[in-house]
């Protein structure tokens, strides 16, 4: 079988229990190289916590998490060690947060935040990795002469494209981003977003995308997952789910939304 | 000739559950089949749910009943109950919509709607670019629109758009929704010439077209939902 025949990530059964209260629950779903998975619902329906569990940040009650590698070798991610997980997190993942301070290091410079995640992966060359810093501030469209700014400077839009430079320079295969473009001015949010898909597009990377946002998750998201109470209550290709969605709390959702 | 779209026993039924339950049998048993080289009209009166059709032969709907059976690379595949993945391969790669108005994303210039398909397909960004420009020419989309987004574009322009992004990447199936629906004569005229064109290379259509002077030049076949006599 070839990596494209096999799902890059595979989840059976997993549930993550807060005490009495479900965070979520039995949770099914393969995502295929190349794909956008987008995870919707209402806050508290269960989406963050499913992230946290799908990127090691959670550990869950129950259930199983594969990844295959570049290599074909398929890992069973919850039975990692610490460091074996941690290399995964830098070489293969990367997690966008929807708060830019949680993903980046504010006390270093744009360059060095870029940079950073290269040095972790065994690259020594100090002008290679300048020079990879300058391209990628280029294609997440921050100049060149802000490279060596703190990125206290930048304003939030900006902050978050670093954060999608530091996190697209290893060349991830999967990234995990929480509302993206959550806290973000509509006009900010439109380029960032025009962005995300252009990247993801051109790298031929996958992605689980977490939104309360549906016209997000209709520009980013081949398929979607619905979430409600810990469960997902529909999946299926995303104009699909949006034009003809057939659980009632799918109708709800997609009918609550305000036409501008 | 192998045909490129057939339809068997189709049931559709919207269940409205934020209206208690309402329950619209739309589609009910519907059977067609369609060509290659052949443009099919759906002569139903509005209404009839002939849009709720082509948005069930593209994947975009969810029928409950029935099959069907789209030519996708050298096979009929299932749209109903296809796994996603398939379904946008069958619409990369097999089947183009033309729908009545244009979905159009964020700060992408009329020049990059028109070549996306393209792209997917795996040109190179100057092919792509190139065909692009060739199918906007044609349906004389001024050259100084092109780096502009088609969101203030008038809704002439804007359906000329969705044609030539539709037609641009050259899918053997097409499904077309009301294409000419808010042209003027002139721009009609010029839809309808190359959609003839197309047909005759050998594309199979279907689609809606309410102008009886419309569906007289560009169709081949009429069509109904239910069976009934056209």
């Amino acid at each position: 079988m070839s990596p494209a025949d096999r799902p890059l990530l595979s989840v059976r059964g997993l549930t993550r229990w807060y005490g009495p209260h479900v965070g979520c629950l039995d949770v099914g779903v393969d995502l295929w190289p190349g794909e956008v998975l987008g995870v919707v619902g209402e806050s508290g329906s269960g989406k963050t916590t499913l992230l946290g569990c799908l990127s090691g940040r959670l550990v869950p009650t129950a259930g199983t998490v594969e990844f295959t590698t570049r290599d074909g070798v398929v890992l069973d991610v919850l039975r990692l060690s610490e460091a074996e997980r941690r290399r995964l997190a830098r070489t293969d993942w990367g997690v966008v947060h929807q708060n830019p301070r949680d993903g980046l290091r504010m006390s270093v410079t744009a360059g060095a935040n870029v940079g950073e995640r290269l040095m972790a992966v065994g690259v020594r060359h100090y002008g290679a990795i300048r020079q990879a810093a300058l391209d990628w501030l280029g294609q997440v469209e921050i100049d060149a002469d802000r490279v060596d700014d703190l990125p206290e400077t930048f304003s939030g839009g900006m902050q978050q494209r670093l954060q999608i430079a530091r996190n697209l320079v290893t060349r991830p295969r999967l990234v995990f981003m929480d509302e993206p473009t959550g806290g973000l001015d509509v006009s900010v949010q439109a380029r960032l977003l025009d962005l995300l898909r252009t990247l993801v597009a051109d790298l031929g990377l996958s992605a689980i995308v977490v939104t309360h946002d549906l016209a997000v998750a209709r520009l980013l998201a081949h398929r979607l997952l619905v979430m409600r109470r810990g469960q997902v209550v529909e999946s299926g290709l995303t104009d699909q789910v949006l034009d003809d969605p057939q659980h009632p709390y799918s109708q709800l959702l997609v009918s609550s939304v305000l036409q501008p | 000739m192998r045909p490129a779209i057939v339809v068997e026993d189709l049931y559709k039924t919207f269940i409205l559950h934020t209206q208690g339950g309402l329950e619209l049998a739309v589609l009910r048993g519907v059977r067609l089949d369609v060509a290659p080289g052949e443009c099919v009209a759906l002569a139903d009166p509005s209404g009839s749910g002939k849009s709720t059709l082509l948005r069930c032969i593209y994947g975009n709907y969810r029928p409950q009943a029935g099959r069907i059976l789209v030519r996708h690379r050298d096979r009929p595949v299932d749209i109903v109950g296809a796994e996603p993945r398939t379904i946008l391969d069958v619409r990369r790669r097999s089947l183009g919509y033309v729908s009545q108005f244009l979905r159009v994303i964020p700060r992408l210039p009329t020049l990059e709607v028109v070549a996306e398909p393209l792209r997917a397909l795996g040109a190179g960004p100057g092919e792509a670019r190139m065909r692009a420009a060739a199918m906007l020419e044609r349906l004389r989309i001024p050259e100084r629109l092109w780096t502009l987004s088609p969101v203030t574009f008038s809704g002439g322009e804007q359906q000329r758009v969705n044609v030539a992004r539709g037609l641009a990447a050259g899918h053997p199936i097409l499904l077309l929704d009301e294409p000419t629906a808010s042209l003027d004569a002139g721009s009609r005229a010029l839809v309808l010439e190359l959609l003839r064109e197309t047909r005759r290379a050998g594309t199979a259509m279907l689609g809606t077209f309410h102008d009886a002077e419309v569906r007289a030049v560009v169709s081949t076949r009429l069509a109904t939902l239910h069976g009934a006599a056209a």
